[in-house]
């Protein structure tokens, strides 16, 4: 792949605090126009390389390229071209929606219209309430606006949706969507694994600085190929099989009970299964 | 289309200011509390004689007060307002959002001056009005006051901007802030002849504050609104302009190193 096609490249990465090694030999590729999600504990060193990549922190060691451009050395220029999205949400206090979108704007030669990107967050009959009355889901939707509103080659997500509720999400993920469609590439780190499959591409797991894995959301650990889960009640007892033709057992069954399979369920291991114990092996090997 | 370097620095300027009059508390701490101080102890010292028994023009403990209370005006909108509110700032990451921007570093300095130096110049004048309006302060009645009234003010101004802004560095969190600041406040005042008179103290106190800018600034600002002859009262028996200057000067130099190492635009807490 060459570098034109990627938004991201990174290899080696290395970052150290005092004794603490944060990251410890990052690889990462991420393709222009896709959605990556990096997964990972608190602690794993998702924050430290997303801030490397931001120009945020400088590494100890390793290649990074963000855009073609090294974010330790990159300046303006570079920083038109993307977007962030902090962890946390900013605060404006007094200020008015509008005013703080469009104060942000004017940072930028190509800024789209203030008033256009507030109504794409959906926070239009917002755009003159002071920033400290928007709940929760409102003010990250503003973090959005001034993510964007430099129309970015490739938008930074920390942790966007925490502390959303269910709705809110939905509403964010469509969002996203929307930027994807018209080609942004977005780099999310994330700690709910719905969001990861909903919104990624591809994901990457981090854990204790290192890479452990990088796969589509659907194939992450080997997860399409893993036997599958029947179960079903009979004598009052909950019972299970674990296997690799699902379909047949489910016909055999539907024979032995002559229809109907009492309280029926077929489940494969959700990311989140893969992902739980993608982290235990590796704290077991330790 | 991105703006000039001068118009974003006016437009973050303003900003600073809408941000700064709409929040209550800082409005009431940094431009009404002086006043009111003014007031309360301005009425208290207003039948305190200063000067010795017959000398005319005799001058008050209040006349003395209010000048320092200017002083002070000056250095709570230069200091204490930006070494409270830039950590508050860095710790809801208003800062690191500014930083991932392609807004070059000295717009958000330049903004913080103009809301300080149109901050200052209230406080000056509300402050200058109470105390016309209640003290016997007269304006100053020639150019030659008004020259010396300007330096101090924009002197001391700057100096006290520029340690606040220095100063931002060393609160840990926003939170802290005011615990930290008010006090190194309070002691420069009661030290450098704001709520006492400085010649009064003991010697290893007015040596301790002629280390700060208050108390030149103080003494500046005595030479403005006080008479000539009230001068030989003066530790130094003169109000001493060229020390003045030479001090305040040093801190605006100084404040400025400090400004250049200590600034931090992320929290500890982020690495």
């Amino acid at each position: 792949m060459t570098d034109e096609e990627l938004a991201i490249s990174v290899s080696g990465l290395r970052k150290s605090y005092r004794d603490n090694q944060a990251v410890a030999g990052v690889d990462l590729a991420v393709r222009r126009g896709e959605v990556f999600a990096l997964l990972g504990p608190n602690g794993a060193g998702k924050t430290t390389t997303v801030e490397i990549l931001e120009g945020f922190r400088q590494r100890d060691g390793g290649d990074v390229s963000v855009l073609g451009v090294d974010p330790a050395k990159a300046g303006a220029d570079w920083r038109k071209r993307i977007g962030i999205v902090l962890q946390g949400t900013g605060e404006f206090d007094e200020l008015k929606v509008g005013e703080v979108v469009r104060h942000f704007a004017r940072f930028y030669p190509n800024a789209s219209d203030p008033a256009e990107v507030i109504e794409r967050v959906g926070l239009s009959d917002k755009a003159n309430s002071r920033t400290h009355t928007l709940s929760g889901g409102q003010k990250r939707r503003l973090d959005v606006a001034l993510g964007i509103v430099n129309r970015p080659e490739l938008l930074f997500l920390d942790e966007p949706t925490t502390g959303f509720d269910p709705a809110a999400r939905r509403e964010f993920w469509d969002l996203i969507r929307q930027l994807s469609h018209q080609g942004t590439t977005i780099l999310l780190t994330t700690h709910y694994l719905d969001e990861a499959e909903a919104l990624a591409d591809r994901v990457g797991v981090i854990n204790r600085g290192a890479m452990v894995a990088v796969s589509t959301p659907a194939e992450l650990g080997g997860r399409h190929q893993a036997t599958a889960r029947v179960g079903w009640r009979e004598d009052g007892q909950a019972r299970f099989e674990q296997t690799d033709h699902p379909t047949d057992a489910v016909r055999r069954l539907s024979e032995r009970f002559g229809g109907e399979v009492p309280e029926l369920t077929v489940t494969r291991p959700t990311l989140e299964d893969i992902y739980l114990e993608m982290l235990g092996e590796k704290e077991e090997q330790q | 289309m991105s703006d000039s370097g001068l118009s974003l620095a006016l437009a973050q300027g303003g900003i600073e200011f809408k941000q700064f009059v709409r929040t209550r508390e800082s409005l009431v701490f940094t431009l009404l509390f002086p006043v009111m101080l003014m007031l309360i102890f301005g009425s208290i010292f207003s039948d305190v004689i200063i000067t010795p028994p017959g000398v005319s023009p005799a001058v008050t403990l209040s006349q003395y007060f209010v000048t320092g209370m200017i002083a002070s005006g000056i250095m709570s909108t230069g200091f204490q307002n930006l070494a409270i509110t830039i950590p508050i700032e860095r710790d809801r990451g208003v800062l690191k959002r500014y930083r991932s921007t392609p807004m070059p570093k000295w717009i958000y300095f330049a903004g913080k001056i103009l809301n300080v130096a149109v901050l200052a110049l209230l406080s000056i004048v509300l402050l200058l009005a109470v105390a016309v309006a209640f003290y016997d302060i007269t304006l100053p009645d020639t150019g030659q006051k008004w020259f010396t009234f300007a330096w101090v003010s924009v002197l001391g101004l700057t100096a006290c901007t520029l340690c606040g802004i220095a100063f931002s560095g060393v609160a840990k969190s926003g939170r802290s802030g005011p615990a930290v600041v008010t006090p190194i406040a309070l002691i420069l005042q009661f030290t450098s002849g704001v709520f006492f008179e400085y010649s009064d103290l003991p010697p290893w106190m007015q040596q301790f504050a002629a280390l700060f800018p208050l108390k030149w600034m103080c003494q500046g600002l005595r030479s403005v609104f006080l008479p000539a002859d009230f001068a030989a009262q003066e530790v130094g028996g003169s109000y001493e302009l060229g020390k003045v200057a030479l001090v305040l000067g040093a801190w605006c130099v100084g404040g400025l190193v400090l400004c250049l190492l200590g600034f931090r635009w992320t929290t500890r807490r982020d690495g």
